[in-house]
């Protein structure tokens, strides 16, 4: 039984399929870009290229991201919020806690050991703190958005960034360089402010319980997480591949609706 | 609505932005409202009141004027309306749901400030309001400190602007200030109508009041079946309506209602299937028309049973002692019943938490909402030890905080559904 999850992002879309019994068979990950229905069609033919299928072999699909009403191939939507509690069930059977920072939303979720949500928080309608935040400012230092957490890495000023907003904390950075403050410095100051941010979700959904789990494509950011596990005291656990932990959720909740 | 052209030009309007905002809420109304299943037939009076809410009760108020009665506008559910029937007096809420004319409201205010206010001052400076219009008294009242403070900006553009202290405490105190603050009110009516409030005009005003409420509270207790008979996008329009409309027909249409969804809640027979997730609504009011949460919620697959609001059960659920041969001892009956309200400018507030546990089971909900107006601090505040408790209770909670745009409307529907996912557990 073979079935697809599908995950249209605000920045990029993700699609996997999953096998009863070989469980991840594929899976893809492209920009969203301007389009999300087209990004939706091409993830998911390109991810069922490779194994040679058809839309037609796929017992169930379902869509998850903010995009996930335009899927119009999709049997479901989901919410994100539900399915990466899936996805991180699957994969970190003992998480409780999970950290999901994307492209415009930060969400906490606590879950229990069968995946199920007890408890989510969500940014509101403004991007602080999110993956844009820290495009913008990658943008802003120019400085490529794979290295700004490498780069944080070696910071040796704590600096603190103290807006939080997209627009204040640019021009805050901004004079941060005119008085001759370090690029390492200033970049590890602006994880840390993700960080404090995260951290007043996580004490709204109750505080930090063990497992923690960082999913989303933040989650690639070593500044970031770094940031995170001194501010939480703890290690987070990190899957390989922390954007797909969304589509993968769909694709679990796909197989038990096809059971 | 042709012929009331010359009323609008006559009370000073700026037809060509009211003609703008009538055409947005026209389509607006046509989209959420009548484009629901299963509507009861009983919501038609209701829809025709929308189509006429500028034209013919508007009509009805200058009749009203013209037959010596006063108009009197209020943006609280502490302006007691039996004071105002007992000078025979016309009583409406005043328009402030609506993201209109914000930049000129923004002239005069602050940016950070709660939509409900900057929506009052967007009416107002835009000229698109016949209420304010037609209004021989604005009522003020000192809740939050955004309305307390912005009504001194209201003062000079207005014709009669009173104001009524409120206390913030359920003190003894409090209740003297209160009962202060009703006499004085009471003085302020028999000036403005050069009418007296006799004991049998109070009655009546008590008893016109009560009506209102124990209709509305007819239609709420109807919604504990499952399946709902009645939307709670239809609910709240009922709830907002009791603001405006003529009372005694509002109760009659209201009842009207009631009649046809017992029968439906007899056969079984709803809007949403039977088993669709129930929530429950919490907090800041959502005055007309102040429709967006309701509709998100109600097109992600669950229905809205109740609402502890102040359009809704905080304004509505305690009806008026009408024992009494005095004056005042039915202005104490007023006093008493007001006094109840627990609005969030309150401190301490613990009734209100109760009184959404309470609703919580009445209407056999499966999670409460709760609804806060950005930059509305009493109830952001108070939001945290209300989601605290109530998830303390075992009861499923949301917190949104979103103003009158449309910009964060993706955001909420993710939250709302995912909300919905996990009370069906998914």
């Amino acid at each position: 039984m073979l079935v697809a999850g599908i995950d249209i992002g605000s920045i990029t879309t993700e699609a996997l399929l999953f096998d009863k019994a070989k469980g991840v068979v594929g899976y893809t990950i492209l920009q969203t870009g301007a389009d999300s229905k087209k990004a939706a069609e091409l993830a998911l033919n390109t991810v069922l290229a490779t194994p040679g299928k058809n839309i037609s072999d796929l017992n169930y699909i379902i869509s998850t991201g903010c995009g996930r009403k335009r899927a119009s191939f999709a049997k479901q939507s989901v919410t994100e919020i539900t399915c990466i509690a899936k996805g991180v069930n699957y994969l970190f059977p003992n998480a409780r806690t999970i950290i999901d920072i994307g492209g415009q939303d930060t969400k906490v979720i606590r879950i229990d050991g069968s995946g199920r949500v007890l408890e989510f928080e969500m940014n509101d309608k403004c991007a602080a703190g999110t993956g844009r935040f820290i495009e913008v400012m990658a943008k802003a230092l120019n400085v490529d958005l794979d290295k700004v957490g490498d780069i944080s890495l070696g910071y040796k000023k704590d600096l603190t960034i103290s807006s939080i907003c997209t627009v204040f904390a640019e021009s805050e950075v901004i004079s941060l360089v005119s008085e001759g403050e370090e690029l390492e410095d200033i970049l590890y100051g602006i994880h840390k402010a993700i960080a404090d941010r995260t951290m007043g979700l996580i004490t709204r959904t109750g505080g930090i319980e063990n497992e923690v789990i960082m999913a989303g494509g933040v989650a690639k950011n070593s500044g970031v997480v770094k940031a995170l596990e001194k501010a939480i005291g703890a290690p987070l656990k990190i899957h390989v591949e922390p954007q797909i932990v969304g589509a993968l959720g769909a694709a679990i909740i796909a197989l038990e609706k096809s059971v | 609505m042709s012929n009331y052209r010359q009323m609008w030009l006559d009370l000073g309007l700026d037809l060509e932005a009211h003609d703008a905002l009538l055409s947005i809420l026209g389509s607006a109304y046509q989209d959420i409202f009548l484009s629901q299943k299963n509507r009861p037939e009983g919501m038609k009076y209701f829809d025709f009141v929308m189509s006429e809410v500028h034209g013919l009760r508007i009509k009805e108020l200058m009749d009203a004027k013209a037959a010596g009665r006063i108009v009197v506008g209020s943006y609280c559910v502490f302006v007691p309306e039996e004071l105002i029937l007992a000078v025979d007096g016309v009583s409406v809420g005043l328009c402030a749901g609506a993201e209109f004319n914000f930049e000129g409201a923004e002239e005069v205010l602050p940016r950070n400030l709660c939509p409900l206010i900057k929506s009052a001052f967007g009416f107002k400076r835009g000229l698109v309001c016949p209420y304010v219009e037609a209004s021989d008294i604005i009522v003020g009242e000192n809740t939050c400190d955004g309305k307390k403070k912005a009504y001194e900006v209201l003062s000079p553009m207005v014709k009669d602007l009173y104001i009524i202290d409120l206390p913030q405490m359920k003190s003894d105190i409090g209740k003297m200030l209160l009962k202060g603050e009703y006499l004085k009110f009471m003085a302020k009516l028999e000036d403005a109508s050069a009418r007296k409030i006799t004991a049998e005009t109070l009655k009546k005003g008590i008893e016109i009041t009560n009506g209102k409420r124990k209709a509305v509270k007819r239609l709420a207790d109807l919604r504990k079946a499952d399946p709902a008979p009645i939307s709670g996008l239809d609910a709240l329009l009922v709830n907002q309506v009791f603001f405006y409309d003529d009372p005694l027909r509002f109760t009659a249409s209201v009842n009207a209602l009631c009649d046809e969804l017992e029968e439906r809640v007899k056969k079984g027979e709803g809007v949403f299937p039977k088993g669709t997730t129930r929530v429950l609504m919490s907090g800041c009011p959502m005055a007309v028309p102040n429709w967006k949460v309701p509709l998100i919620i109600e097109t992600s697959g669950a229905v809205i049973v109740g609402e502890e609001s102040c359009v809704g059960e905080r304004g509505t659920q305690w009806l008026t002692d009408v024992k009494g041969d005095t004056v005042a001892e039915l202005l104490d009956n007023i006093i008493d019943r007001y006094f109840q309200i627990d609005c969030a400018v309150f401190t301490p507030n613990p009734s209100r938490v109760d009184h959404v546990k309470d609703m919580f089971d009445r209407y056999n909900a499966q999670g409460v909402i709760h609804y806060s107006l950005q930059f509305c601090h009493p109830y952001i505040v108070e939001s945290g030890p209300v989601e605290a408790a109530l998830e303390k209770a075992s009861i499923p909670t949301l917190r949104l905080e979103t103003d009158y745009s449309q910009e964060d409307a993706g955001q909420l529907k993710t939250r709302i559904e995912a909300f919905r996912e996990r009370i069906e557990g998914k």
